[in-house]
């Protein structure tokens, strides 16, 4: 699973929230100089990086500028290397509003006529803290980074949308001192920590979606941690 | 030139009614121009920033209706912060404490707040008509006040607005004196609505034409209401769920039937598609369909509507309808004017269902389009030469290729040639946008040919300043110019900067101008406002070299405005 290097062309959200791993240095480099090539101006993103190989781990400031950098040329220069699913700021030019209103939409509809299975794998999304679930059709990714994506998408504004986290500092003590754990509740009704299977195993098998955070996670992480040096 | 008394020429002057013939009008002379402005009842402002309210107060003294619009277009795609501006609030504290008594307010893309709504309510005592489309800032407590005081309200009209939504409560504040409704829309908001006292408003409200409700409003309160109000000529339906086979469906199919009069028809925010032969009676009045938001209706369900819309002249549409739907359409609608389809899948996580086939084929069959917006997955060359050719008059053509720069995927080439015939052909274009691989060429084209354009949308195009260069030198009635990631930078900005005071706004973000160049350009033209938005402290102060991620300009009486937030620096 290649998620280190499309860790690389992502990395341009403003903020990450890694997942972690209490001990893992991973939060700590690149990101506070980070240029905004296409990243959110809005809300700020919640990268939700599912901590599944220690490639990301020690990627310095300057690589990560270079591939900033790279992938704006990429956008620009060679369409052909454009990752389908990236997302560009304000591409397509679809108002919000209308953005909004198809996302809702897609979730309430398609329950309600989900009945041709294999077409549609629903879960319900918990982020602590959110004052309120979504859904996701876990069939519309294809893999764990794109699912992160999207989630950062949908949850940021709860997370560090407020306006007193434009102050950049402000911001690294939140990301420093909150980690997300992404876990999931399988078939049987186990809870699990994302990630350890592959993608589409997961699809099959995942039921539900909590991301937790901060000290609930620390039962899990050491499991996490284990996992992670595991796979490189 | 005084051959006739003021009152003659006032007469003469009613005939004249567009903004633009009005204001021509008021150019000829001192005379004129003084006839005009004491008899013009309706203004337009395209961008509030470009006068203050108090010149306009004391230039159209018998002000009836008012035209707003305050953050520039590329806002609807959050590339412009929370607060950059375009606040409501001066402009109805001016005209509360003037004598202008304002009949009608129509605002786009400002920021409206419960207070302004408020103070409106209870200052213009004749106020008759509220349309507000892609506002925020307010909640259902100004609608309160809205429908409590305005006494002889005609109209209210809610599109695509951020709206919080407090209670539902804000209906029942129309009082039940309150019989003049013509024009009701809140099909943007998003909470509970009172059912009751919906319903009773639709009873006492006998002229009411134009109805279009919320997700809230069930398929009961519809029969009801459809009940009441038979001579509607314009309808948008809430959720349309019911069960098929229940009497209150039954109900619905025959009242919908004394609805001869609907010639618009929206919403359909939930549905459910075996409900849908309740309608099939009034399609072939329609002359407007916007199913843009119907995402539960597709594939043959949707072809099997619009088959019976043989009358259309709008529609608009989610790319599910597919190539193949758009060929029915094709078939079905010769009278089709405007079509819009837009992407179903805006997470950019699939792909667009729609192809250049569906375009030719609307194009071949529908030979009076004249405004197209269509998100695809894919266009040619070849396929934008058909369609010139078969489409000569567009008015609006915007095409969005769902991937960036995307070539022509059977050439591989630019899709210079195909935009260059569509501005070649279309004489009367006035606004284009453009998508796909695009070098300087294109814009050599439209320099060239695209003589009535008035509004340019660009984006990751061109190789060189020169392609600004052209457009800026060619279109003369240019008036709107965004460019996003293009690599036009200070020469493109700074070699005819008279330009812009012709143009209502230029808008520039991830391109190469610099902080240097927009300082320039900002010194030697006064009556421009060159914003800078600095976004998360990213510009230094001092240091000319470094680049500008978004500029707005525009042109304005009034100098920089005073109610910039921190991170707008006005050069």
């Amino acid at each position: 699973m290649e998620i280190g290097s499309e860790e690389e062309k992502m990395g341009f959200e403003e903020t990450e929230l890694r997942l972690g791993l209490p001990g893992n240095g991973g939060s700590t480099e690149g990101e506070v100089a980070r240029k905004r090539g296409f990243s959110e101006t809005e809300a700020t993103t919640m990268d939700l990086k599912l901590k599944l190989s220690s490639k990301d781990a020690g990627m310095d400031l300057n690589e990560k500028a270079k591939n900033l950098k790279k992938e704006k040329n990429l956008l620009t220069a060679d369409p052909a290397k454009h990752h389908a699913k990236a997302q560009v700021v304000g591409w397509p030019p679809v108002r919000s509003f209308r953005k909004n209103m198809l996302a809702v939409q897609k979730g309430s509809t398609e329950e309600s006529d989900n009945k041709a299975s294999g077409n549609a794998a629903f879960v319900k999304v918990s982020v602590d803290g959110a004052p309120y679930l979504r859904k996701v059709d876990l069939k519309t990714y294809q893999s764990y980074q794109e699912l992160s994506d999207a989630l950062g998408k949908m949850f940021s504004s709860f997370t560090i949308g407020m306006k007193d986290f434009m102050n950049e500092s402000k911001l690294m003590d939140v990301l420093n001192s909150s980690d997300y754990v992404p876990t999931y509740e399988d078939k049987v009704g186990d809870w699990m920590l994302v990630g350890d299977v592959p993608w589409e195993m997961f699809v099959d098998t995942c039921k539900r979606l909590r991301i937790m955070k901060g000290k609930e996670a620390i039962g899990l992480a050491p499991r996490a941690m284990e996992k992670c040096s595991n796979r490189s | 030139m005084n051959y006739f008394p003021d009152e003659v020429l006032e007469h003469v002057f009613d005939f004249v009614a567009s903004h633009r013939d009005r204001n021509a009008v008021s150019l000829v002379c001192r005379l004129w121009h003084r006839v005009e402005r004491l008899s013009r009842q309706r203004v337009f402002v395209g961008n509030c920033y470009a006068l203050s309210p108090e010149i306009l107060i004391a230039r159209f003294p018998g002000l009836k209706s008012l035209t707003l619009k305050g953050k520039p277009h590329f806002a609807d795609f959050n590339l412009v912060p929370h607060d950059w501006g375009g606040y409501v609030q001066p402009w109805i504290e001016a005209l509360s404490n003037s004598r202008i008594g304002l009949e009608e307010l129509r605002l786009k893309r400002m920021v409206v707040s419960d207070e302004s709504l408020e103070l409106l309510s209870r200052s213009l005592a004749n106020f008759k008509s509220l349309v507000l489309v892609s506002c925020e800032g307010f909640t259902t407590v100004g609608l309160a006040a809205i429908a409590a005081n305005c006494r002889f309200l005609r109209e209210l009209d809610l599109q695509e607005n951020e709206i919080d939504d407090h209670s539902g409560h804000w209906l029942s504040c129309f009082p039940d004196s309150c019989t003049s409704l013509i024009s009701l829309n809140f099909a943007c908001l998003k909470g509970e609505i009172n059912l009751a006292a919906l319903e009773r408003l639709v009873a006492r409200s006998p002229n009411l034409r134009s109805l279009r409700l919320n997700r809230a409003v069930p398929l009961e309160t519809l029969q009801n209401i459809l009940m009441r109000a038979p001579q509607l000529v314009d309808l948008g339906t809430g959720s349309y769920i019911h069960d098929p086979d229940s009497e209150t469906y039954n109900k619905l199919k025959h009242t919908i039937l004394k609805c001869k009069s609907i010639r618009n028809l929206s919403g359909f925010l939930e549905v459910a598609p075996r409900c849908l032969p309740a309608i099939y009676p009034i399609c072939l009045n329609l002359t407007s369909l916007n199913l843009s938001y119907a995402a539960g209706i597709h594939g043959s369900e949707l072809v099997k509507l619009i088959r019976r819309c043989a009358k259309l002249q709008r529609l608009w549409i989610l790319d599910c309808i597919g190539d193949k739907g758009l060929e029915v359409v094709a078939s079905t609608c010769k009278e089709l004017q405007e079509l819009r389809v837009f992407p179903s899948d805006v997470l950019g996580v699939g792909h667009a269902a729609v192809t250049e086939n569906g375009l030719v084929a609307i194009s071949a069959g529908c030979p009076k389009l004249h405004s197209l917006l269509y998100f695809c997955q894919q266009m040619t060359n070849a396929a934008l030469i058909v369609v010139a050719k078969n489409c000569p008059n567009f008015i609006r053509f915007r095409l969005c290729i769902l991937e960036p720069t995307k070539p022509d995927p059977v050439t591989m080439q630019p899709l210079d040639d195909g935009f260059g015939a569509i501005v070649q052909s279309c004489k009367h274009l006035r606004r284009l946008s453009l998508s796909g691989l695009l070098t300087d060429r294109v814009f050599l084209y439209i320099g060239m040919y695209a003589e009535q354009l008035e509004m340019l949308s660009v984006a990751f195009a061109g190789d060189s300043d020169k392609g600004m260069l052209y457009v800026l030198n060619g279109c003369k009635k240019l008036r709107k110019l965004e460019i996003r990631d293009c690599p036009y930078g200070d020469k493109a900005l700074l070699t005819d900067v008279g330009k812009y005071e012709t143009m209502r706004s230029l808008w520039m973000s991830s391109c190469e101008v610099t902080l240097g160049g927009c300082k320039t350009l900002a010194k030697e033209m006064p009556r421009l406002n060159v914003e800078i938005i600095n976004e998360h402290d990213q510009m230094e102060i001092g240091s000319e070299e470094q680049r500008v991620e978004k500029m707005y300009l525009y042109r304005t009486l009034v100098g920089p405005r005073k109610d910039a937030p921190e991170f707008v620096w006005t050069l």
